[in-house]
């Protein structure tokens, strides 16, 4: 019997979107049930938010201080002891989930399908290798007791959030190994849509050449009610903090519009835009490799256009 | 304190990979090969530990065929002390994560390193697993994605980049760190090093002889090259790229 466990992931408050689009992605294999869990200190408001995940039966909550952070350590564990209730666990490709779910297939001693792009039936996924530049079908045989795998958020929608699941609490089955401790977190700002999952993206990259003069970036995407994204280039030399960077390495997203601006287009950048709808390119470089995949270039200095692109945007 | 650095060998970043026409796998003849990048910032972090006094040795592992030989030895020049390639029959297809893990367990258990140093992620298979399956297995704490790594005598503090910034943990040792681009910069090796490498040990054992053997139970049924996408056309003007936003209903 086909049973799926998705792991949630939430900030404390507020369940992540991450976690329908995994839940959408692990209804493919065809369920006849499937449960989440969540783990936190207090997880009841997060868990009722998950209860509305449409394709959610059971919500399982393990509380207690020890889940206050989202640990490897501690929920790995965990889920290992709650794995041979299930045929199928899922979690979301983020960092969260990236960090996690190969602990798990540690503790139970099974390979993991990472980056889920398509699932062709209930042990048969397609998963990108070498930056996007190939994709492979990866079959997973009976003989192993359960399919792990991480969802690659980007090419599934998010599940609709008119469900109704029951909410079960569960008792922890493992111990806090007392190795692993939180320190503390600094984020953005949080102003502006989510990068993840925003519908539009204006991204900077190495041409910009200061913090500074990276505001033009963010006053476009002001404009245009859009995420804030850049290249590694542009991250690394401090324009812009490490949660921007989009690409094989940073976040992989799907926006209805990508506007890369003064970006080169190298494949690992544009492994982290393939799905978008429309990509924008604004290059002085006529022979940059982002125009090879942009729906629309413009052939320009970027200081010059871009202040006029929001001009006549905002007109 | 020892330190014990993985180092895969992977199809350079810089080249453009192809799936082979009968979708049998990706064209690697002929192909330039490389440290991946990770695990070269890997074996950079390292070797600051050592010049810092933190460190007496770093032992440099892979697993896979003979040819890992030469980025084993690439590592040594670098500044690694020894390398140790556990080796692989060929046949068997790209080395799975988990057999990966489970070789570097048993390096483990002769080695007793108090860090090991990885790769967040191997730029072939993308899978960022191997790190976090060893420190399961060795039931170890893991430190994924650092982007800096203090230590503390019997801990270590890594900052960790995350999607939503940066996160601070604290893990006792030993522990497995892998690590992100922003780590540091590698070094270039210098002429002298290659041949000062050439002296160092490599020592190289089969999987089998170390109770071992790989993972084949995934089933990597076929490879294909992604959709592509059509580069578009060019507009003149802002005006133009405006007017073509508005006309497919995007602004
Ligand atoms: C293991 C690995 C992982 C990586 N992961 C990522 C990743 O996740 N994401 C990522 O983005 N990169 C990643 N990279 C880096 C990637 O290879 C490129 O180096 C990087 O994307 C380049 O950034 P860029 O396009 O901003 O800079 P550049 O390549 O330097 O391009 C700058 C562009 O700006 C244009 N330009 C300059 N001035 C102007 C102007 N005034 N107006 C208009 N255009 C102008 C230039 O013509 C040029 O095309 C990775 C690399 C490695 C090795
Ligand atoms: N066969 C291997 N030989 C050496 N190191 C490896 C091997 N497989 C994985 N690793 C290490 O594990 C990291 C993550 O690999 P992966 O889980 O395949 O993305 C890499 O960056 C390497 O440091």
């Amino acid at each position: 019997m086909t049973k799926v466990l998705v792991i949630a992931e939430h900030d404390g408050t507020q369940l992540s979107v991450a976690t329908a689009k995994a839940v959408k992605g692990a209804e493919g294999v065809g369920a006849e049930k499937l449960d989440l869990v969540v783990f936190g200190n207090d997880p009841a408001s997060v868990s009722e938010q998950a209860a509305k995940i449409s394709g959610v039966d059971c919500v399982r909550v393990v509380s207690g201080e020890d889940f206050a952070e989202p640990l490897a350590a501690r929920m790995a564990p965990e889920i290992a002891k709650m794995a041979s209730d299930y045929s199928h666990l899922f979690v979301a490709s983020t960092t969260f989930g990236r960090d996690l779910m190969p602990r798990v297939a540690g503790l139970l001693r099974l390979n993991q399908v990472s980056d889920v792009m398509a699932v062709l039936g209930p042990r048969s996924f397609k998963r990108p290798i070498y930056a996007g530049n190939a994709i492979v079908t990866v079959n997973v045989p009976e003989t192993v007791a359960t399919v792990l795998a991480t969802v690659r958020t980007a090419s599934f929608a998010a599940a609709q959030m008119t469900g109704s699941a029951t909410i079960e609490a569960l008792e922890s089955q493992a111990s806090d190994p007392g190795h692993t401790r939180f320190v503390g977190r600094e984020g953005s700002s949080g102003e502006g849509p989510d990068l993840s999952s925003a519908s539009r993206v204006v991204s900077g990259g190495r041409a910009l050449g200061s913090a500074d003069a990276f505001k033009v970036i963010y006053g476009l995407a002001n404009t245009l009610g859009a995420a804030v994204g850049a290249s590694r280039a542009a991250v690394d030399a401090g324009y812009v903090p490490n949660e921007l960077q989009v690409g094989q390495t940073g976040k992989i997203i799907a926006p209805d519009l990508y506007i890369a601006v003064g970006i080169s287009g190298a494949i690992q950048h544009l492994t982290g835009i393939k799905d978008a709808g429309t990509i924008v390119a604004i290059n002085k470089d006529s022979e940059a490799p982002i125009f090879e995949v942009a729906d629309l270039g413009l052939v320009a200095d970027l200081f010059e256009v871009v202040p006029e692109l929001e001009k006549l945007i905002s007109a | 304190m020892k330190i014990l650095v993985t180092l895969k060998r992977v199809v350079d970043y810089n080249v453009r990979v192809r799936v082979k026409n009968d979708g049998s796998g990706v064209e690697t003849d002929g192909v330039k090969m490389s440290i991946n990048p990770f695990d070269e910032i890997a074996l950079e972090e390292a070797i600051r530990m050592k010049e810092a006094g933190a460190a007496e040795e770093i032992v440099v592992v892979a697993v896979g065929s003979d040819q890992c030989q030469q980025q084993l030895r690439t590592g040594l020049a670098m500044g690694a002390d020894r390398a140790i390639l556990v080796e692989t029959q060929e046949t068997a297809g790209p080395v799975q994560p988990l057999t990966a893990a489970e070789a570097f367990l048993k390096i483990i258990e002769q080695e007793a390193p108090s860090i090991v140093l990885m790769g967040k992620q191997a730029i072939d298979d993308d899978c960022s697993q191997t790190g976090q399956m060893l420190a399961a297995m060795w039931n170890r704490p893991q430190a994924t994605f650092a982007s800096k790594v203090v230590l503390n005598g019997s801990s270590a503090q890594v900052t960790r980049e995350v999607d939503s910034g940066l996160e601070t943990i604290e893990v006792d040792l030993p522990a497995v760190i892998t690590v992100d681009l922003r780590l540091n910069e590698p070094r270039f090796v210098k002429l002298p090093e290659i041949m000062k490498a050439k002296k160092k040990p490599l020592d190289v054992l089969a999987l089998d002889s170390l109770g071992l053997s790989e993972s084949t139970d995934f089933e990597m049924a076929s490879y294909e090259a992604p959709p592509k996408r059509g580069g578009g056309k060019k507009v003149e003007s802002v005006q133009a790229l405006v007017d073509e936003l508005k006309q497919r209903g995007l602004l």
